[in-house]
């Protein structure tokens, strides 16, 4: 077979026989496919190379299409550890092309190879130069540019003061395309390398000294000078109070969210700098902040006063610390770039053998995420200060409240020895208890947090004689388990008489999914067995974040959505209890949406927003339930982004009623 | 395997479609307009090919036609290329010189000459001659039908 790919090789050098177009496109064909046929095998390095020479030849070629393809092909080629060098010859020609090229997506594939071939030894040159590029590059491809340069400045920094250059660089040349992910993973990486703590915070001093620069530079600015601007506040030029105008000078300009953030910044100069105190009081007392129309702002700007003015200095250390390291992981941005382009991202690992990325197991990464995201995404919580949210105490205080007043839900199908729970209540509930009988209480309280979930499951012996071989497992099927991780401490097999042991249970979710998990709990009590099962409150609505909208954007989602039939779901269904409109509220926001109020012109009307998170997406919902008081029927409609999400919230929704 | 074909005017009229897969009528439309729209923006020197969604899209203007085929990701471009030129070249030999018109008025030839020369997405028929042969074949077929149908009328037979 090599051979024959050899002749194959051989006849593309021979001199095409007639001037045809369609020739020579029969001719390439089957050069192309016997090109890939090379790369699949991977095997012979001198095939490979003759590819890749081949292909080399086409990067000049005057067909549009022949130069397309050979880019697409060398992006494989680039992979295979055999021809990479001999790939990364023909560097200099894709750079051109990468620029010259009049087709966008010619272009595209250029940053594609370029991508591909990079290594520890051309990175600094190849980011340079789609850093130069990015300055000119086609609007459509610059995200996805953007992203492929942070991924390669990250991962073949040796030096990490380059590494925070060339992201700093990225937001000044392209700061509206740089998402979310780049600006997070430069503080994490900033965060978590002492040496390049006091660099970062003075090249970002000087890049805040810029007339204009983008809202993305002011966040990071902002994060990285509350953590660490006493490292350059020596230097006169840079002194506390220098520091703390300049960021000033931008508060103006920016967005709630960065607003938001530089307040923290703020709070935490106070702590670091104890001499500009009354400076950075005096703007949290300002009109715009104290009763700032935004309640995130406001309720910032008054908490900080407050801690400003009152706590004492040990305090303020202590709240105020700087942030623990974050733990390592795989680059989210990786994640995004995968998310974005599916199947087109080309491997850029196989050359990196001294620091291959650590691939967790998601179930290792639920505990990792939640401590990471959690101190990063601090935006998403109303206050700073450190919550210890796995403290058992203060669940078990929760519960003793919930035990007195919790009812016992319906049991279906409960025979004998066993029983079967599926307590619907629990759609719009995250704390109470699952199930109760003579001789076991189970409990749970739950806390969601993006697309992370934790729950605290509690069992109760009720009897005098202890709980012999208890064990609670898990009753999950694979296929789901892709879409709802969930992960499940062993508990112990012997349940003290009287005695209370809490079991925790991690979820992440993945993807959008139906149904929950259920748990099996299994043990014996005066050598009789006892199994009952319990479907857990984990429906995909947990995951729910409310949205604040306004009439106006929400009719306007709404029509949005309502386009096709495939994003709506609608139910029309009799009430099941009594109709009260109280009650339905309160389940309504338990649901985990946000209830929009005075949008709706009927005051009876629901209206809510909410987006459910998912580690491979987000999906934007809306709702909208009209009650009947006459006829004492619901209509709920649902619309969302993605058909089977609107059909699953119709479903559950619509069960409590 | 080709997911579909479709032809269309510089005009954006869509002239002719061919679907290998099932599709509910309001995402083809979708589809077919997302296509033209991409395909007619774009300016005569750039390459034939695109990446959109998962698939890649081979497209070739022939006059005031454009020629569009949606293929999977290990399919080959280059050869979609001759697919589409070997249709061409199917459609001038039968019409004699094809232009837009006769594809407009005689629709079923250009589709039954397709369905000769691809079947389920992938070609069937290499060879231009036995192409040719069977609609020639069917044509006479026609018209026997028709002549017969003629004589039915007028009470001959």
């Amino acid at each position: 077979m090599n051979e024959c790919l050899e002749t194959i090789l051989n006849k593309a050098q021979e001199p095409p026989k007639s001037k045809k177009v369609q020739h020579s496109n029969a001719k390439n064909a089957v050069l192309f496919e016997a090109i890939s046929l090379i790369i699949h095998n991977d095997s012979e390095a001198n095939l490979l190379v003759r590819a890749c020479n081949q292909l080399g030849q086409f990067l000049s070629n005057r067909e549009t299409n022949l130069r397309y393809l050979a880019l697409e092909s060398m992006c494989h080629l680039a992979t295979s550890e055999f021809s990479h060098e001999a790939v990364k010859k023909h560097q200099e020609v894709v750079i051109l092309s990468m620029k010259m090229e009049k087709d966008v997506s010619v272009r595209q594939q250029a940053v594609d190879l370029l991508y591909a071939m990079c290594d520890k030894s051309n990175a600094e040159e190849i980011v340079q130069e789609m850093l130069n590029y990015l300055e000119t590059a086609d609007y459509s491809i610059r995200e996805e540019m953007v992203l492929k340069v942070a991924i390669l400045a990250e991962k073949y920094a040796t030096d990490y003061t380059w590494y925070v250059d060339v992201i700093l660089n990225l937001i000044r040349i392209a700061g509206d395309y740089v998402s979310e992910e780049v600006w997070y993973r430069v503080i994490q990486i900033v965060i978590n390398r002492d040496e390049v703590q006091g660099y970062a915070a003075k090249t970002v001093f000087e890049a805040l000294q810029a007339p204009a620069c983008h809202e993305n530079m002011v966040k990071v600015g902002g994060y990285i000078l509350g953590e660490f601007g006493n490292l350059i506040a020596g230097d006169q030029r840079s002194s506390p109070a220098v520091q703390f105008q300049l960021l000033h000078s931008k508060y103006h300009l920016c967005s709630p969210m960065t607003r938001a953030l530089l307040l923290s910044t703020y709070i935490k100069f106070i702590n670091l700098f104890p001499e500009i105190r009354t400076q950075v009081q005096e703007v949290f007392k300002q009109d715009s902040n104290l009763k700032s129309a935004d309640v995130e702002l406001q309720q910032r700007a008054s908490e900080y006063l407050q801690l400003s003015i009152i706590a004492s200095s040990d305090v303020l250390a202590t709240v105020l610390e700087e942030m623990p390291a974050f733990p390592e992981r795989e680059s989210s941005i990786l994640a995004v770039l995968k998310k974005k382009k599916p199947g087109r991202v080309p491997e850029n690992d196989i050359k990196d053998n001294k620091s291959p990325t650590p691939i967790t197991n998601h179930n290792n990464d639920v505990n990792n995420t939640t401590s990471g995201s959690a101190d990063l995404l601090g935006l998403s919580t109303p206050t700073t200060q450190p919550e210890n949210i796995g403290n058992t105490g203060v669940l078990l205080d929760v519960l003793g409240d919930i035990y007195g007043g919790g009812k016992v839900g319906d049991t279906r199908n409960s025979s004998g020895n066993t029983w079967f729970v599926d307590n619907k209540k629990f759609v719009c509930k995250n704390n109470g208890v699952l199930f109760e009988n003579d001789l076991i209480q189970i409990g749970i309280k739950s806390e969601f947090r993006q697309n992370l979930g934790r729950l605290g499951l509690f069992y109760g012996n009720k009897t005098s004689a202890s709980l012999q071989s208890f064990s609670s497992t898990l009753s999950w099927p694979d296929e789901n388990a892709t879409k709802l991780s969930v992960q499940m401490k062993p508990v112990e097999p012997v349940l003290e008489a009287g005695a209370q042991i809490q079991q925790m249970i991690n979820a992440e979710c993945i993807d959008d999914y139906t149904d929950a998990p259920v748990i099996i709990v299994s043990f014996t009590c005066n050598k009789v067995s006892y199994k009952i099962t319990v479907k857990l409150p984990l429906t995909i609505n947990k995951f729910f974040e409310p949205t604040e909208m306004n009439g106006e954007s929400f009719f306007a989602r709404w029509k949005n959505l309502g386009n096709t039939n495939q994003q709506r779901s609608q139910k029309i269904f009799k009430a099941s209890s009594p109709m009260n409109l109280q009650v339905a509220r309160t389940k309504i926001m338990g649901f985990g949406m946000q209830l929009l109020d005075g949008i709706d012109p009927n005051p009876d009307n629901f209206v809510c927003a909410g987006i459910i998170h998912m580690r491979s997406q987000q999906v934007g919902c809306l709702l909208r339930l009209e009650p009947n008081k006459n006829a004492q029927m619901y209509r709920l409609t649902v619309r969302s982004s993605k058909e089977s999400v609107s059909v699953e919230i119709c479903d559950l929704l619509s069960e409590q009623f | 395997m080709m997911q579909f074909m479709l032809l269309f005017s510089r005009q954006g009229k869509l002239r002719l479609q061919k679907w290998y897969i099932a599709h509910p009528d309001k995402l083809k439309k979708k589809i077919t307009r997302e296509l033209i729209t991409t395909i007619l923006a774009r300016k005569p020197k750039m390459c034939s090919f695109l990446e959109w969604r998962d698939l890649k899209i081979v497209y070739k203007r022939y006059a005031s036609l454009y020629f569009c085929c949606a293929i999977e990701q290990d399919d080959n471009e280059l050869l979609t290329l001759e697919i589409i030129h070997r249709y061409v070249e199917l459609l001038d030999k039968y019409f004699g010189s094809v232009c837009e018109l006769d594809i407009i008025f005689n629709f079923e030839k250009a589709y039954f000459i397709l369905d000769e020369l691809l079947l389920g997405g992938e070609v069937q028929e290499t060879s231009k001659k036995n192409v040719l042969k069977a609609i020639a074949a069917q044509d006479l077929l026609q018209e026997d039908e028709a002549v017969e149908g003629a004589l039915h009328d007028i009470g001959l037979l």
